[in-house]
């Protein structure tokens, strides 16, 4: 009962806040949506240690058929004909997981939201969006069969669109959430042809019957698992930001800060990695592309690395990071170590979203400003705000103790031996987290450290900035969601998440074949002493940084280099698509938009036309020419005749 | 019987209304509007306490009359036809509110045409003699040209014409199949016939199936319409008052729909199967060449109007398919179709009415000042490229799930439709609702939102239990 409700409570706020509209108060609309949070994030963890502490290893809930596929030209084994496709939730430690991170973080993304924007005029609007992500988040996890998680996976994908929109009057903002909305929509193509495969090679679209079917049906690095793994491979890659679909993330941080932190951090990007997860059945059956799954993800996290430390907007260096963090999450996911990754996918939830929340308030005192060359000296003007910030910076990059370590830990620990990953992979993991402590110091050094410039207000003015229109209370519930975001990124790390249940078979699969590769002793003192390398490179490389007085100038466009523009860029991704897809297309559909077809079938109305001109002036009704053309045909007759 | 009674009800009503409009003004609208509901109610009644389940074609009515050629007025139902007629009802009383100001000279004779369309429809959605099916064909083509020549926009004569005559040549295939079967039905057993299920019984020869079958699918290619003759339908779109689009796109385009269904696949299975790769592929065609067109508009109505072409290529991929998820998808995408461009034609209509303009550079940023607006919009054009919980979804998800089977590579080319539909659909989103503010206006009256909450409702009811039109079953083809 507490499974079915789940997504219904959000859903019902959503529903208030957008029939109700503006009739509703500030108050009323943030404590009819936090509240169905809290409701929410309650029940989730209700439902998390019921799970944990009952005998039964899943919760179903069986809300009503949705529709029946008739399976044709089956095998004649399979004696399933037709084949339903319920409004069915099912729940498993995987997916009580999942929904704690939605729901929790969700929780208190929402609470800051809510006194973060209550000056926007359209407050109503956007907590109403929030709140139906939530309800399409959790319908996404929570699915038991693949057509309803791709309900939520599109609903997800229209709220993100909408959220990165919200302020919908710049055009910059509009067309970053077309981008983001039509480059996932490219991944989300790519999986459902593969729910077709799917259906149409083992008659069911239910996620556990596939698992069952496709391990007795299907052949280990066969053909059918191949295609079918690939092709959620691009729905997850479209989802999760991952090469070659990652373009739209950098764009999307055009939204709201609660947004980024919400969607574009914590939970949404992070559903590529859920459904491989979810998926682990069908792909170990093919570990050529569990193999690519980590070379994306390898890719991902050393692209995104490089480009995060040419950006200079705070909130793109964390797109760029959230990026390379779900890079790693592929990784795991593409070695096996399916467990490591879904815990980073928690942890990274936890300090991800506490970087964004604190950049979002560190903004909001700069009066928006965004750019980390013109801040500076923050340390000193708002110690608790960075505080905060070094916090989710040190679990970034993996300091020992906190929740990254651990997270990362497991998943570089797994990747040397792992039969689908290797020792190359091993490297790109350590030379990306090198990356991830070189650009998170870069960031601190450069907004934090240094004098700062003379438009940042001091401390007391930030509070007084909140303080203004409202209560202290008020401030101190913004600040409280913040600390316990920090307080579960350094201690989320003890968390111990069980997935025996979910991921058994996938494990027990890699632990056998994992016998050859000796691990040389070596490798957890190099994993570990990386981070420190990054920060004391960066201590004496980024100096200027550290210690100048006088205000840093913020480099010119100009006067960077070419690979420092290019790391900028993204790596020219956004540059090569334009060229190589999008304007062809746009060109091609300009130059027929009066649709050549319709100009043939046209040309016929000419000629009837011209006809119809030719014969109307021979018919004029004067004498003399009627006279003229019958001596004119009575010559060419004899003429003919005479000849 | 009680169609026929219907039909001349809503005939007479509509002559009625005339004939009131010239002595009262405005009279008209509410006479029509009392038919048009009384006329639902009778068939939902008649239907609910009829006997029959209707999962076969039962005749209800029929009788002789053109006895030289054995011609009969007869007509019947089946499921089919009775969600195809559900639908025609409702988008009738859409069509009717739409009208209800935007309409300012010759309204008497108007809402005569609007009622001698709906009542064409409903005699080719019931009618089992096919000369009986050929001259309701005429009918409802009649007023609708009417409709778009006298109340469309600037283009209008132009637009019509376009509409009778590629209507008008078609259906001279049509005609010339039609007389050759009954020839055939001659040959065969010595009686000439019209009549539907005595051509059922017929076996035809190969190549002659082939040619006739040709005949029939060419004449409801075009009002499907499908890729190489669907350019009579922007224009008409474009230029039809907003009344005629919707029922344009909502009903006369499922008119071709179901023609290939209860004729071409039904009468020819052994050649539709034979030509079912070509047809494969103009649905192919029809559903990306009319994304990319779509795309490239700066008109709103005309862009919806290539969206339509688009979202038809999947019916005739579906049908083509003979795979039984395909097919209750092709059913579903009908409605749903019929719903979601209705509506957006609707909204197309409402804009029309603040800003006299379909020009999207003339249009942004008018969620400002109509928030309910834009959020309907939003609502009808995720329902147009597919979003899950809406009806389209289902409909496509279920004929590309099945064509898959017997097309797998087409399918899958097919399937980058679903992105083609979001370019579009985001496009004209918002190119009209976000950007800089360029209008204000009045948002939608309780009349506008009466029209596009009961459309979204009846999506998000067939999106979300699909069962309500499923649970039966629909034998065109199976």
């Amino acid at each position: 009962m507490l499974l079915t409700l789940l997504p219904f409570y959000p859903l019902v706020s959503f529903l208030l806040l957008i029939s109700l509209k503006k009739r509703l108060s500030w108050s009323q609309a943030s404590v009819l949506s936090v509240g169905s949070m809290l409701i929410c994030a309650v029940s989730s963890f209700i439902l998390f240690f019921s799970l944990a502490s009952s005998e039964q290893s899943v919760i179903t809930s069986h809300l009503w058929q949705w529709f029946s596929l008739t399976a044709e030209a089956l095998p004649p084994t399979s004696l399933m004909a037709a084949s339903t496709v319920n409004f069915a939730f099912y729940l498993d430690e995987l997916s009580a997981v999942m929904i704690c991170v939605v729901s929790g973080v969700g929780f208190l993304i929402h609470l800051f939201a809510a006194i973060y924007m209550r000056d926007d005029e359209n407050f109503n609007r956007f907590m109403a969006y929030m709140n139906l992500f939530i309800v399409a988040m959790l319908i996404l996890v929570l699915a038991d069969n693949l057509v309803l998680l791709y309900l939520g996976w599109e609903g997800v994908g229209l709220c993100s669109f909408l959220l990165i929109g919200f302020w919908y009057q710049e055009k910059a903002n509009v067309l970053a959430a077309r981008k983001a909305f039509i480059i996932t929509r490219i991944g989300d193509t790519s999986m459902a042809i593969g729910l077709f495969l799917l259906f149409n090679s083992l008659g069911s679209l239910n996620i556990q019957e596939i698992g069952s079917l496709a391990t007795q049906q299907w052949t280990i690095e066969g053909e059918q698992a191949y295609w079918a793994c690939l092709l959620l491979l691009g729905g997850a890659v479209g989802k999760s930001a991952q090469l070659p679909l990652q373009t739209w993330l950098p764009d999307a941080m055009a939204g709201p800060t609660p947004v980024s932190a919400l969607i574009h951090a914590a939970t949404m990007v992070t559903a590529g990695v859920y459904l491989i997860a979810r998926m682990n059945a069908l792909f170990v059956l093919s570990p050529e592309v569990m193999t690519y799954v980590a070379w994306v993800g390898a890719s991902t996290l050393l692209l995104a690395g490089f480009a995060a430390l040419a950006q200079s907007d705070i909130k793109r260096i964390l797109a760029y990071s959230t990026m390379s963090q779900i890079g790693y999450m592929m990784l795991a996911l593409g070695a096996g170590a399916w467990s490591a990754g879904v815990f980073h996918l928690m942890t990274h939830a936890f300090f991800k979203a506490l970087l964004f929340l604190t950049a979002g308030v560190i903004i909001y005192a700069l009066h928006h400003q965004q750019n980390i060359f013109k801040m500076g000296g923050l340390l000193k003007k708002i110690p608790f705000e960075s505080g905060l910030f070094i916090i989710g910076l040190i679990c970034l990059m993996a300091i020992p103790g906190t929740s990254g370590f651990f997270s990362k830990e497991a998943i570089i620990g797994q990747l040397w031996s792992s039969p689908t990953a290797g020792t190359s992979l091993w490297w790109c993991a350590i030379f990306g987290a090198l990356l991830t402590s070189i650009y998170s110091c870069r960031l601190f050094f450069i907004a934090f450290l240094g004098s700062g410039c003379s438009e940042v207000q001091s401390g007391k003015s930030l509070k007084h900035s909140f303080d203004n229109h409202s209560d202290v209370s008020q401030h101190t519930l913004l600040r409280s969601s913040l600390v316990v975001l920090a307080l579960l990124s350094l201690v989320g790390g003890f968390f111990t998440l069980d997935f025996t249940g979910v991921f058994s078979t996938a494990d027990n699969g890699n632990m056998s074949n994992q016998v050859s590769l000796a691990e040389p002793l070596w490798l957890h003192t190099v994993a570990i002493a990386t981070p420190f390398v990054g920060i004391a490179f960066s201590w004496f490389y980024f100096k200027n940084y550290r210690i100048t007085n006088d205000k840093v100038n913020p480099p010119e466009p100009s006067s960077l280099n070419a690979i420092t523009r290019f790391c900028q860029s993204g790596l020219g991704f956004d540059w090569l698509y334009s060229t190589l897809i999008v304007n062809p297309f746009v060109f091609i559909a300009q130059l027929n938009r009066r649709d050549i077809v319709d100009q043939t079938l046209m040309t016929s109305a000419w000629y009837v036309t011209l006809w119809r001109d030719v014969l109307s002036f021979s018919q004029n009704g004067l004498l003399r020419w009627y006279a003229a053309a019958f001596a004119f045909g009575l010559v060419m007759f004899i003429g003919a005749w005479l000849l | 019987m009680m169609i026929s009674l219907l039909m001349a009800g809503l005939m007479l009503s509509g002559a009625f209304a005339w004939y009131r409009e010239s002595k009262k003004e405005d009279s008209a609208r509410g006479i029509v509007l009392l038919a048009l509901i009384a006329a639902a109610i009778v068939f939902i009644f008649h239907i609910m306490n009829s006997e029959h389940d209707f999962s076969n074609l039962i005749i209800i009515t029929q009788h002789a009359w053109i006895d030289i050629f054995n011609i009969e007025y007869a007509l019947a139902l089946d499921n089919l036809s009775i969600m195809l007629l559900l639908l025609t009802f409702l988008l009738a009383l859409v069509a009717l509110l739409i009208s209800w100001r935007e309409i300012r000279h010759r309204k008497g004779f108007y809402y005569f045409n609007l009622m001698a369309t709906i009542t064409g429809i409903i005699g080719v959605f019931t009618a089992v003699d096919m000369f009986l099916f050929f001259f309701f064909w005429e009918v409802m083509l009649l007023p609708m040209t009417a409709l778009i020549a006298i109340w469309g926009h600037e283009n209008r004569h132009f637009a019509a014409i376009k509409f009778f005559i590629f209507t008008q040549v078609s259906s001279l295939l049509m005609l010339v199949a039609l007389i050759s079967m009954a020839y055939l039905h001659q040959q065969q057993t010595g009686r000439l016939s019209f009549f539907y299920p005595d051509w059922l019984a017929l076996t035809l020869p190969a190549t002659t199936g082939y040619y006739l079958m040709l005949g029939f699918f060419i004449a409801f290619a075009v009002k499907l319409p499908s890729f190489p003759v669907h350019s009579w339908l922007p224009d008409a779109h474009t230029q039809a008052p907003t009344a005629g689009s919707v029922l344009l796109a909502g009903v006369l385009l499922k008119t071709g729909a179901y023609g290939l269904i209860r004729f071409v696949i039904t009468l020819f299975p052994q050649a539709s199967i034979e030509f079912s790769p070509i047809a494969a592929m103009l649905g192919l065609v029809s559903i990306l060449y009319g994304a990319k067109m779509a795309f490239a508009q700066t008109d709103f109505k005309r862009l919806v109007a290539y969206s339509s072409i688009s979202h038809m290529g999947f019916v005739m991929l579906a049908l083509f398919s003979f795979n039984h998820n395909a097919y209750n998808g092709a059913v579903i995408t009908l409605l749903a179709h019929g719903l979601s461009s209705a509506a957006l034609f609707a909204l197309a209509g409402m804009i029309y009415a603040r800003v006299h303009s379909r020009d999207l550079a003339d249009m942004g940023g008018f969620w400002r000042s109509a928030p309910l607006m834009g959020g309907f919009t939003l609502a009808f054009v995720a329902a147009a490229f597919g979003l899950p919980s809406l009806a389209n979804f289902i409909g496509e998800f279920l004929s590309l799930v099945g064509s898959y089977q017997r097309f797998p590579v087409i399918t899958i080319f097919a399937a980058l439709g679903i992105i083609g539909s979001a370019v579009y659909g985001m496009m004209l989103f918002q190119s009209a609702f976000q950007g800089p503010v360029k209008n204000t206006f009045i948002d939608l009256s309780i009349r506008e939102i009466i029209i596009s909450s009961s459309l979204l409702t009846a999506l998000l009811v067939i999106g979300l239990y699909p069962n309500l039109v499923l649970q039966f079953s629909f034998k065109g083809v199976m």
